[in-house]
């Protein structure tokens, strides 16, 4: 937990998605919300190292099994956990993928509990797709 | 140009593929050569999903392969020839035109044996690649173009560190 006083293990958060990426990028993100808000317990982060596309996919159904969960984040449209979560998703109408997650769409999910978990996927990933800025002015179009 | 890059991956099209090469490469075409894709429209779909639209990916099964790889040498742009196994490559080895070949990602599947990080072999896919380089030609593992190549002696020899 971030700071070392978060919820006792019978407080346990129940997972409500899966984050999955290259490299550390699911530990790393989860990692970076439970820091910010201490609810990094509601995402199960999914590294893939060294698996063929068949064992990912494996992987991500047996998570969805064991946990539940219907909302599957991942880091890049073209990346080998999205297409697993594409065929994983096929024919499923109960389930959802949001490709290109960022943390602010993380946060905001995390914080919408409240919320049926697929409304709450679709609004953090508007968040999420908003949260981007541009600061400075390098390489802009010049001001007469 | 032509296919700059003739790469065995068993994930296919994902991010190494169009970004990591992808972008340095100016890669601009795809040929997925692969008969289970080539069958399905549903995968052809997936895939096609995972590239960016200024990008043309071709599904083709090995026979076809053989008959049209010689039009996409002569393209004006930059493609990629791949194949998700070291077999469909040897084929399309076989009939020439070839002269390298990018070990890109062979993953673990019982019986394969750890050579890299990203590349596992058992003795029938050793052999084909033995055989593969035998044609003259030049084979190495490579997951990113910022990697070391492994030459395929090296790689097989166990010394690619």
């Amino acid at each position: 937990m971030s700071d070392g006083q978060g919820p006792a293990e019978n407080d346990k958060p129940t997972p409500r998605a899966i984050v999955a990426g290259h490299g550390d990028f699911a530990n790393g993100l989860v990692s970076a919300v439970d820091l910010i808000t201490g609810r990094g317990g509601q995402l199960i982060p999914v590294a893939v190292p060294g698996l063929c596309a068949e064992d990912i996919e494996a992987l991500i159904r047996e998570r969805m099994r064991e946990s539940g969960v219907k909302v599957i984040f991942t880091d890049l449209q073209a990346g080998s956990c999205t297409m697993a979560a594409r065929r994983i998703l096929r024919g499923v109408d109960d389930a959802l993928l949001i490709a290109g997650v960022n943390l602010p769409t993380l946060l905001d999910f995390v914080f919408a509990d409240q919320m049926p978990v697929i409304d709450a996927a679709r609004r953090s990933a508007e968040r999420g797709r908003s949260a981007i800025t541009v600061v400075g002015s390098a390489g802009g179009v010049k001001q007469a | 140009m032509t296919l700059v890059l003739h790469r065995i991956d068993d994930r296919l099209i994902h991010g190494q593929v169009v970004v990591g090469w992808g972008q340095p490469l100016n890669i601009q075409f795809i040929v997925l050569v692969d008969d289970a894709v080539a069958a399905s429209e549903w995968e052809q779909e997936l895939y096609r999903m995972g590239v960016p639209p200024e990008m043309d990916v071709y599904f083709l099964n090995v026979g076809d392969a053989i008959a049209a790889l010689p039009r996409y040498r002569d393209d004006s742009r930059n493609g990629i020839l791949l194949t998700g196994d070291i077999e469909t490559m040897r084929r399309l080895v076989d009939d020439g035109g070839i002269p390298n070949v990018n070990l890109g990602g062979i993953h673990h599947r019982a019986g394969r044996t750890q050579r890299l990080r990203y590349v596992f072999l058992n003795n029938d896919e050793e052999a084909a690649l033995r055989d593969i380089a035998t044609q003259g030609v030049s084979i190495s593992a490579q997951d990113v173009p910022g990697a070391r190549p492994i030459p395929l002696d090296d790689l097989l020899a166990g010394v690619a560190g």
